[in-house]
């Protein structure tokens, strides 16, 4: 134990640090913003040459969305990723098959269920079918119109996970893989009614994301690294080569269903 | 602005939607794993970071980045900018007057994608894996083209109305074709590229502006015509990156066979 001087000192000394990560992280969302700023400025100033309607609403939620993004980020890294990491790392030592694939498949079904940018979308597509008319105007109905696409987008990565940690044991090619799975795309999509096909195919590119994409990476790096005879960089980016393209199937076979 | 309920409301969500995560991770560490939480001051320090980072996020979502998109996408879709009159803005005729809603998307997925925090890490991993054959920066910038092309021509399939699944059928029978021809390494990195980069501010702007473009173009529906975007901008990196990849293995195997037979050349003179 410490003594409580220097365990005061040292919280202290966390602190600023951690201030000045957040700073950092804030600085970091920020350069990611300024593109779209100054794009956006662009084309408004020169091409569109129209005054912004709700200029002030928009510039406050862009504060959000800075500050917002900063704290998620840095909450990620204090917290969740070193832990999933770890975890990861213990499940493919373990050896268990029937736990590392249980936890597979938790993994990508809960860190889909928390991607930012899918609750964005589902909630937007939600919207825009209760005004076409395809479900009730209600909030009721479009809340689950938008839990049911993201369950179903979450099934699908975690299931994806789960396909990809089988692959990197076994060792099956990846190209036969993505191939044929692109091939049942294109047959589940003749079936689909055509309102879900868009919301389906963009699925595939939204879940992949902040959240996803560093705790499944660790998973099949820890996986692949822990095998003999695997590559972890191509290995580690396989898991997501699937969890892009499950997502597309299964919301096609949810419109199928729905 | 946020309203209290509305902030409240969104905060209920948001608890909602990181309990998972969190809980998974603990159960399984206290349960299967049997190990000690590590650091549990920290994990609570990020689980706040993250709840209150995400209620933030969405909140900006919806009063900045869902209306911009759709305010430009009206904007560039107006009557009055484009100088016709409604009647001439039907079918696939006005398809050309739209050049910049095209010009637009194609900057805005260039400029995102260049600045990529993903994409630089992932480049410079592939500079270094390859000895040099792919130069982290052409790489960017054939992402960066792919992901500019895709939203482009996402846009004009919005404008002409044509089915998606064409679309993105035809993009992976060429992908496909590609793989066969492409080096080995750049292929898991190829099929990665598209999904990586499509960062999570750039996917509801890029959704924003589908949908916009869809609710003010006449004859088109949201529902139907107004998402495909985000597939595209997935879809076109995965062409351009193999592309790249086949272009530069041609280019040393060229050069290769330059200082091959410069090199000999002297050689056989005497004899």
């Amino acid at each position: 134990m410490l003594a409580p001087g220097s365990s005061g000192d040292g919280d202290a000394a966390d602190n600023v640090s951690g201030l000045k990560t957040l700073l950092r992280m804030l600085s970091g969302s920020a350069r990611d913003l300024v593109p779209i700023v100054v794009v956006i400025a662009f084309f408004q100033g020169v091409v569109l040459r129209q005054p912004f309607p709700n200029l002030a609403s928009a510039l406050v939620g862009l504060v959000c969305v800075l500050l917002g993004l900063a704290l998620f980020v840095r909450g990620l890294e204090l917290g969740l990723f070193p832990l999933g990491e770890s975890m990861a790392h213990a499940f493919a030592r373990k050896g268990s098959l029937g736990w590392l694939l249980t936890f597979s498949l938790a993994l990508g079904m809960g860190t889909t269920i928390a991607e930012p940018a899918l609750i964005a979308i589902a909630n937007e597509a939600a919207e825009v079918a209760a005004l076409a008319g395809a479900i009730a105007d209600d909030e009721a109905a479009r809340d689950r119109y938008a839990l049911g696409l993201r369950l179903t987008v979450a099934l699908a990565v975690g299931v994806a996970i789960v396909i990809g940690v089988f692959r990197i044991l076994s060792g099956w090619p990846i190209h036969l893989m993505i191939a044929g799975g692109y091939l049942l795309v294109v047959v589940t999509t003749a079936f689909a009614p055509k309102e879900i096909i868009g919301i389906a195919y963009d699925s595939g590119g939204v879940t992949t994301s902040t959240i996803t994409v560093p705790l499944v990476t660790a998973l099949g790096v820890g996986l692949a690294s822990s095998i003999e005879g695997r590559n972890p960089v191509s290995d580690g980016f396989g898991l997501i080569a699937f969890a892009s393209l499950t997502p597309i199937i299964f919301v096609l076979v949810y419109g199928i269903l729905t | 602005m946020p309203s209290l309920a509305n902030l409240l409301e969104v905060f209920g969500e948001t608890l909602r939607d990181v309990v998972p995560i969190v809980a998974i991770l603990a159960l399984f560490q206290l349960l299967v794993l049997r190990r000690p939480l590590p650091n549990p001051k920290r994990l609570v320090e990020g689980f706040a970071c993250v709840l209150a980072g995400l209620v933030l996020f969405l909140l900006g979502l919806e009063y900045a980045v869902f209306p911009v998109g759709k305010t430009m996408a009206a904007q560039f879709t107006a009557p009055d900018f484009l100088g016709v009159d409604a009647a001439a803005m039907q079918g696939e005729a006005a398809a050309g007057s739209y050049f910049w809603i095209y010009a637009f998307a194609f900057a805005i997925g260039f400029s995102t994608t260049i600045a990529e925090p993903a994409l630089i890490a992932v480049a410079l991993k592939a500079e270094e894996l390859s000895a040099g054959a792919i130069r982290a920066w052409g790489l960017r910038i054939a992402v960066a083209i792919g992901v500019a092309m895709g939203i482009s021509l996402g846009a004009y399939r919005i404008v002409i109305g044509a089915p998606l699944h064409y679309f993105i059928t035809a993009g992976y029978l060429v992908v496909v074709v590609q793989t066969l021809f492409a080096p080995k390494l750049i292929v898991p990195l190829a099929y990665d590229s598209g999904g990586v980069t499509t960062s999570t501010v750039t996917v509801p702007l890029v959704a924003a502006l589908g949908l916009g473009l869809a609710e003010s173009i006449p004859g088109r529906s949201p529902l139907v015509d107004g998402f495909g975007l985000i597939a595209f901008a997935s879809l076109f990196p995965m062409m351009t990156v193999m592309a790249y990849a086949q272009s530069s293995q041609w280019r040393a195997s060229r050069n290769r066979a330059r200082a091959n037979t410069a090199g000999s050349a002297p050689e056989e003179d005497p004899t």
